[in-house]
């Protein structure tokens, strides 16, 4: 491969163009007509000759040690590959950050359904006979199932203190600051556990060979964190090891560390089989074994003035990791900065920490930390209205950032962002005046409560701080001779957008038609690595990084053919066939670089904490119906500043579908845990909601522009989940006068709190 | 490669997508796993294995089932339309068009049950309240869209000019 | 999927005589499977204990309905759909019509049998209030012939039913005696679609000169089995409808359920929404006698 025409990307080039023609237009989804047609190839829909079935062998306990494990007679043991951690090559490990999680259990196991070891078969019949078949005496030692236990530090499971990532914000001071006040408000606030339920369950076919090294295709978001973490398990070359992404359903966040794991296990058994092997868990098995949002609770203190502004506070954080620090402390982190929503806090002190309990461990979800303490931060602000006398509009107008103020990291917010007028468009929308009215009188006659509930909330895009520059993804942009053009990421397509997005992108750039843009699937042998499909980043980052890749291509072909400023498409067809001929081929790489200007002190935890932020404000209308406790969204207005909206239809279905898991998040989906184990493992009891639950969701954008994201755009994918949760909760108080500070909210709850605050209206028909 | 015991297994007959189609099979295998394994016809999903998700869902005899819960010899004889069957001579279903250009489809795993459940109720009421639309399609979980995209696709099929 | 197709039979005969002959000569080795919407979700996840399966799904002697004037012979076979579909059942049968709307999805209704549901006899099943509080009467048959068992007598206990080891249901039989009562029916579920009730109600009343002349009420989900409200009942017979009376029938209905705490709900949330849809039911006989 021949590098041509690195670009880097200049920060005042302009980012916006005032004539787009294809970004910012509904052209048709990438790899929509195979998913409308039935072709497209998720990993269990392929099979390769030879191929093995795998399955796991798990702890049934939470914590203890493996005294003996021994296989039933009945069953013909010849027939199978049996895998355990004597057999891993390299690292008994699934390399992450901290490097703590054992691929395989050697001797202890810390979570129910950890992996222990591993069969193959080759009818996938006969493999859950066998793991019912292999049994495992254990000495159990005691087990910590909730993180207030953990804290306390009675029993210690990990490393010193429990503790995987303490974290400290301090902005400000606090000297002084509560004989000030006015008003000094506290509250606790708490998030469950909730499971990423992509319809697709996790899923590898793995390949191994003594020259080539181990390929693995599955379903996943992050084909190079896989990578990583097979070459440290098998002690591989990053050439002896390939990983391709097949069409997966969705992911969520779900597939961002777990597949490392599955594909292990998929590896080491067509290693020692030398055969394929696949691994499909089946639903069961993912919902109990697989990761899930960690549960949190944040406590504030806060000091506030006689006109409700905020003089400064406290905020504690506490988030349950599991059994594996895994990406705890990044989690943790992003919670850590969004704690204080979108509000002036002069002063503040932000202390987090991650810790060890013996469950599975919790991973990414989308939103990743920010839904727990922006739950939080939006109840609480709510309180404090409720302490100061005025409205849920008045306190929130009387304390939001405006350009020029910092957030709680010192971060200077220098676009333009009007909250207030935000918040006014939102409530017009929405309708929220007229009906506070209508619901006040309306309530007084009817057994059915009706509410209006309000979050603002913002999301920054991209990885914290350094990590964009520590992760120094890399872009490419192949032209062929017939003038098509192939765009080469890492990122991953699960139904966001992302092939869609990235093709606009380069069309546009190259100023083509957009049916020339293919995207290569991502697969490492082939593509470079342009990070993980994480963190709202690849339309914002990657996308800049494509933009600025396909300006290279162009750069090259005016040096190389003399290709005119304003090329036609022949020209441009003719120009890379021409480049072609001579040269052999035709891409260009551009790698990220960090903005000038923009610093992020990882010690002081302090400064420009994100690129960009996406901002917004949401309303909730719900009913409380006071004969079943049940509550149902009747309207939800999501309104948010996006930077720039690429394509219309998938925006609107990210927020869409963001706000449906997050409404699932406040009032459907419970995990139900049984001695560090998920007891409603299966779709009938872990609700979520159908199409007969869920209103219309009304979606609206504003556009500021951004500077540092692809034609403008900001991220969006994870924002639309940080805020529906407290404006159904706001909601829910506004219709019964009850304050709730735990999600999942179920009637159940709600009829509990009733029986004690009110007892006459939980029995009120 | 282990061979699967034969006994047991019997002749099954089945016409798919317009065509007769024969299997030797245990009478016990799921008709989705028929289909997949047996047939080829990888468009019906397993999302569950329990008839919660309906990404297994197909058209038997005209009515939509759960592919995961029917035993295949209660199909001997039935009349299946699978998501393949839809697209007829590379022309799209209008439902297929309309989840194209409504953005229906995300990930795309719900996909296939989704739009036969679509048909499905567009047999039944050619011209859905968005109620209808919602009872229609309760049986199938979409965990990426939030449904709104899915019922504007389900309304442009039924009247492609009205303006969104 | 964690069973071996290989390791199960499942035989079709192609009628009822021919099943009926085949669970007569090998009695309790045989376990009928209509639809399949519960077996097989035991089947997949390696809980189906029973290896000889025998086919009763769309055998037309079951799946029937037949009207009379004094009845309606609903055959064991029909599914939800069949049921949501009939002009009669619509009409004279609502209680029987909004459980087959509620049950799962519209392919689980495809699928899913009224004899199914009633022989699966779980306490939180949707169609068996209803057919508790319209006496629903079940006729029985097996190879050496046939008898009838009011449906308040099939189950006795949790998960069983009255059912010998040869025996099928063949139909469920409903008078047509109640198209002047007020109807009330409400499921309590985790969500609005496919969702297994935490509680239930099915309720039938009649007021004649403001007083009430017919009281039924059937709950799901708050005992081992679905359970006629007898003590509510016979407090409400001959009284006015009205604000107190609910009030009275929503505190009796406390002693007589037996709910439980478990995965999905809790006893005292069930109590409560037990007895506030009891009060409601009231409140609609009350809003009859109103227009009376």
């Amino acid at each position: 491969m021949v590098l041509v025409g690195l670009q880097m990307l200049h920060p005042d080039e302009p980012n916006a163009l005032s004539h787009v023609n294809i970004v910012g237009t509904p052209v048709p989804r990438k790899e929509g007509l195979d998913k409308v047609t039935g072709r497209a190839r998720y990993v269990d829909d392929i099979s390769l000759r030879g191929m093995l079935y795998g399955a796991t062998v798990r702890s049934t306990i939470p914590r203890g040690r493996i005294r003996r494990i021994s296989f039933a007679p009945g069953v013909d043991w010849t027939e199978y590959v049996i895998v355990t951690a004597k057999d891993i090559p390299g690292r008994n490990c699934i390399a992450l950050i901290l490097d703590d999680q054992p691929c395989l259990a050697d001797g202890i196991v810390n979570h129910p359904e950890e992996p222990i070891l591993l069969l193959a078969h080759p009818d996938r019949h006969q493999l859950s006979g066998a793991i019912e078949a292999v049994e495992i005496a254990y000495d159990p030692l005691p087990a910590v199932l909730a993180f207030e236990e953990s804290e306390r530090q009675t029993e210690v499971i990990w490393g010193t203190d429990n503790i995987f990532k303490t974290l400290l914000v301090e902005k400000g001071s606090l000297d002084g600051i509560w004989e000030q006040a006015a008003h000094i408000v506290e509250g606790e606030y708490s998030t469950g556990a909730q499971e990423q339920l992509y319809i697709e369950n996790n899923g590898m076919i793995a390949d191994f060979d003594d020259q080539a090294g181990v390929t693995v295709w599955g379903s996943l978001q992050c084909p190079y964190y896989v990578h990583k973490a097979l070459m440290a398990l098998f002690a591989l070359p990053e050439d002896k090891v390939r990983v391709v992404q097949m069409e997966t359903g969705g992911a969520f966040g779900g597939k961002e560390e777990y597949p490392s794991m599955i594909a292990a296990h998929a590896a080491l058994l067509a290693m020692k089989a030398k055969q394929p092997v696949k691994i499909v868990y089946d639903r069961l098995e993912d919902m109990a074994a697989t990761t899930k949002r960690h549960p949190s609770r944040t406590r504030h203190r806060t000091a506030v003035d006689a006109t409700g502004r905020i003089l400064g506070g406290e905020i504690d954080i506490t988030m349950d990791g599991g059994a594996y620090a895994t990406l705890s402390s990044v989690v943790l982190s992003r919670g850590t900065i969004h704690a204080g929503g979108p509000y002036y806090w002069p002063n503040v002190t932000i202390r987090s920490k991650a810790v060890a309990t013996n469950a599975p461990p919790h991973g990414a979800f989308r939103g990743f930390g920010a839904p727990q303490t922006l739950f939080a931060m939006e109840r609480h602000i709510e309180r404090i209205a409720e302490v100061v006398g005025i409205s849920p509009v008045e306190i929130r107008k009387r304390n939001f950032l405006k350009p020029g103020m910092t957030t709680t990291t010192d971060q200077v917010i220098r676009e333009n962002i009007d909250l207030e007028r935000l918040l006014d468009q939102a409530l017009e929308l929405s309708q929220y005046q007229d009906k506070k009215r209508r619901f006040l009188e309306q309530n007084q006659r009817s057994a059915v409560k009706k509410g209006l509930g309000i979050s603002a909330f913002l999301h920054g895009a991209g990885f914290t701080g350094s990590g964009e520059r520590y992760l120094s993804s890399l872009v490419g942009v192949e032209a062929l001779a017939d003038g098509t053009v192939r765009v080469l990421v890492s990122s991953a397509e699960f139904g966001q957008g992302t092939n869609t997005v990235l093709c606009q992108i380069a069309a546009e750039t190259l100023n083509v038609p957009y049916d020339w843009i293919t995207i290569a699937q991502p697969d490492t042998s082939v593509v470079p690595n342009s990070g993980p499909t994480v963190a709202s980043r690849t339309a914002m980052i990657v996308g800049n990084l494509v933009r600025a890749a396909a300006m290279g291509l162009v750069r090259t072909l005016e040096a190389s053919c003399d290709l005119a400023k304003n090329f036609t498409h022949d020209e441009f067809r003719q120009s890379c066939r021409q480049h072609i001929e001579k040269h052999g081929q035709l891409k260009s790489l551009s790698r990220y670089e960090a903005p000038p200007g923009v610093f992020w002190d990882d010690q002081k935890y302090r400064g420009e904490a994100y690129a960009a932020f996406a901002w917004a404000v949401y309303v909730a209308e719900v009913s409380v119906d006071l004969t079943t406790y049940s509550v149902t969204v009747d309207d939800f207005v999501a309104l948010q500043e996006i930077g720039k909206v690429l394509h219309p239809r998938l925006a609107e279905g990210q927020i869409a579908g963001g706000v449906a898991q997050a409404i699932g998040f406040a009032l459907y989906e419970k995990v139900v845990w049984q001695n560090g184990r998920m007891q409603n493992h299966q779709m009938t009891n872990y609700i979520m909601p159908t199409s007969a639950d869920l209103p219309p969701i009304r979606v609206f954008f504003k556009e500021l522009g951004n500077l540092h994201g692809a034609y403008g755009a900001k991220g969006i994918g994870e924002l639309p989940m940080d805020g529906p949760a407290p404006a159904i909760v706001n909601a829910i108080q506004d219709a019964l006068g009850v304050p709730f500070n735990s999600i999942p909210l179920l009637p159940e709850d709600i009829y509990h709190a009733l029986s004690i605050h009110s007892p006459t209206a939980a029995v009120e028909g | 490669m282990a061979s699967i015991p034969d006994i047991g297994k019997q002749v099954i007959e089945l016409t798919v997508n317009g065509s007769r189609r024969s299997v030797f099979v245990h009478p016990m295998e799921r008709l989705l796993d028929v289909l997949r394994h047996e047939l080829g016809l990888t468009g019906a999903k397993e999302g569950c294995g329990e008839g919660e998700c309906g990404s297994c869902s197909v058209l038997l005899d005209g009515q939509l089932v759960n592919s995961c819960l029917v035993p295949i010899a209660q199909a001997n004889g039935s009349n299946l339309l699978t998501i393949e069957g839809l697209t007829g001579d590379e022309r799209l279903h209008p439902l297929q068009q309309s989840f194209l250009s409504c953005n229906g489809a995300q990930c795309g795993i719900c996909t296939p049950g989704m739009i036969l459940a679509a048909v499905h109720l567009l047999d039944k009421h050619p011209e859905p309240t968005l109620d209808e639309i919602r009872e229609g399609l309760s049986g199938n979980l979409c965990r990426c869209t939030g449904y709104s995209q899915i019922f504007e696709a389900i309304r442009q099929a039924v009247s492609p000019d009205a303006t969104r | 999927m964690r069973a071996d197709p290989g390791h199960y039979e499942l035989v079709s005969p192609r009628n009822l005589q021919l099943v009926l002959a085949l669970m007569d000569r090998e009695p309790s080795r045989w376990t009928p499977i209509a639809g399949g919407t519960d077996l097989m979700v035991l089947y997949a996840a390696g809980k189906l204990p029973a290896r000889k399966l025998v086919s009763i799904w769309n055998l037309p002697e079951l799946r029937r309905i037949e009207v009379s004037r004094e009845e309606l012979r609903i055959g064991a076979g029909c599914t939800y759909t069949d049921l949501r579909d009939n002009k009669i059942i619509a009409s004279e049968f609502p209680l029987l019509a909004s459980a087959a709307a509620w049950t799962g999805g519209i392919a689980n209704q495809n699928r899913g049998t009224l004899g199914g549901n009633i022989v699966n006899a779980s306490p939180a099943a949707d169609s068996l209030p209803a057919l508790l509080v319209y006496e629903a009467i079940l006729t029985l048959v097996a190879a050496r012939g046939e008898r009838e068992v009011p449906y308040g007598r099939f189950h006795q206990a949790y998960k069983t039913h009255a059912l010998r080891p040869d025996e099928l249901i063949r139909t469920i039989r409903l008078p047509r005696r109640f198209s002047g009562y007020v109807c009330f029916a409400r499921k309590v579920g985790a969500r609005r679609a496919q969702a297994i009730a935490k509680v239930c109600v099915a309720a039938l009343g009649k007021v004649e000169h403001g007083r009430i002349i017919d009281a039924r009420i059937a709950l799901g989900s708050v005992a081992p089995v679905p359970l006629r409200l007898r003590e509510t009942e016979h407090a409400l017979i001959g009284k006015n409808p009205g604000r107190e009376l609910a009030g009275l029938a929503a505190d009796t209905v406390a002693r007589q359920i037996q709910p439980i705490d478990d995965i999905r709900s809790t006893l005292r949330y069930r109590t409560a929404v037990a007895a506030n849809l009891v009060a409601q039911f009231v409140e609609a006989l009350s809003s009859q006698a109103g227009r009376e």
